[in-house]
């Protein structure tokens, strides 16, 4: 009786050293913060706060290197939801980064105008245009992040940012206003 | 030599552990809708099936033999196979993140396999030696791997074939099962 209990306690301890070994030899990498961070962020990839998309941004918030309010498509929500993530006080949008847009919105190239320069889709960084040299680009409206990125390098003004229609499939009921629920 | 083939072929063909022995269905059944998931998860069960083999047999012969404590075969081994499954996790977590993910909850579920209790126990009730244990073990995995991999190629294909409305799914895959596991039988007369 004693010998079976001494016998499977020491089996019991050498897996267990064994595992305890293992944990430490096979560590996971990873910081799940970083993970928690980008997936608050828009996933624009627009660049705005001057990181080269979100993944590096929410890297540099989990850093210390990068403050949390340079997310203009994020807008204030983003800022508030980053706020209570990082237990910081929530603070407004730095005018440096841009201002956050009222609405969602996406871009529209005007076909007809449309030269086929092929520069607005190496500025995408979503790839949702599409097009050819001297083809006339559109734009795969649920692919678009509406980040604004296209609209400069577009020799011909050809590019529209326009709002995103409301439809049954988008449309949500509107945030209650501030001040009230005070 | 001779032997060892023998050990190897009987188990992987004539005694195959899932489609002969009906050992560890759950993962026959459920990884097997993707290839590339039971590619990884034969892989995995692999890995673990011979590893438990040899710690099983060293943990009989060493340990449970000498003191007398037969008796506590069955919960050493499960022992033996939760540290020995943890531990996969763990290499696999760290070799393959994407493996992983795709393996989820059936990586920990190897633990309840129960043909890796069944090799353990089979192993000590045909008195095996050491090498014949880790290949009693290896086979019963190569064979469950073959198996494996065959069935779930089969099943992407019945996934996209006209099947009658109520087979589809589990019904036809386990049907698939019994045809490949008379198909196995005619290996009875082999060794």
């Amino acid at each position: 009786m004693i010998a079976a209990i001494i016998a499977l306690t020491a089996l019991a301890t050498v897996f267990g050293l064994v595992l305890g070994f293992a944990a430490v030899r096979f560590k996971v990498e990873g910081d799940p913060l970083v993970d928690q961070i980008d997936k608050i962020l828009p996933q624009t990839q627009c660049g705005q706060c001057n990181y080269p998309g979100c993944r590096p941004y929410a890297e540099a918030i989990a850093g210390g290197d990068a403050d949390i309010n340079q997310c203009p498509p994020g807008g204030e929500d983003g800022v508030i939801k980053l706020a209570e993530l990082l237990g910081r006080e929530p603070k407004p949008l730095n005018p440096d980064n841009g201002v956050a847009k009222p609405l969602p919105t996406v871009a529209f190239i005007r076909e007809d105008e449309c030269i086929g320069c092929t520069l607005c889709i190496q500025a995408c960084p979503v790839d949702a245009i599409l097009g050819a040299r001297q083809q006339m680009h559109t734009v795969i409206a649920e692919e678009c992040t509406g980040c604004d990125l296209c609209v400069p390098p577009c020799p011909v003004d050809c590019i529209d940012m326009l709002p995103v229609a409301d439809e049954v499939s988008t449309w949500r009921w509107p945030a209650p206003e501030q001040g009230q629920a005070a | 030599m001779n032997e060892y083939l023998l050990i190897l072929v009987g188990t992987v063909l004539v005694n195959n552990f899932v489609l002969v022995q009906f050992l560890g269905l759950c993962p026959f059944m459920g990884v097997s809708n993707k290839l590339s998931a039971s590619i990884g998860m034969a892989g995995a069960t692999t890995f673990v099936l011979t590893l438990s083999a040899i710690s099983a047999y060293l943990v009989e012969t060493y340990l449970l033999a000498p003191l007398g404590l037969t008796y506590l075969r069955t919960i050493s081994f499960i022992l033996v196979i939760a540290a020995v499954v943890q531990f996969t996790e763990m290499v696999v977590r760290k070799s393959s993140p994407l493996l992983y993910e795709v393996l989820g909850i059936y990586l920990p579920l190897i633990t309840t396999n129960c043909a890796v209790l069944g090799v353990a126990l089979l192993n000590v009730r045909q008195a095996n030696g050491f090498i014949e244990s880790a290949l009693y073990g290896f086979g019963a995995a190569a064979g469950f791997s073959i198996v494996m991999i065959l069935f779930s190629s089969m099943r992407e294909r019945l996934a996209v074939a006209d099947v009658p409305e109520s087979f589809k799914g589990a019904p036809i895959g386990l049907i698939t099962a019994g045809i490949m596991s008379l198909a196995f039988m005619g290996f009875t007369g082999l060794i």
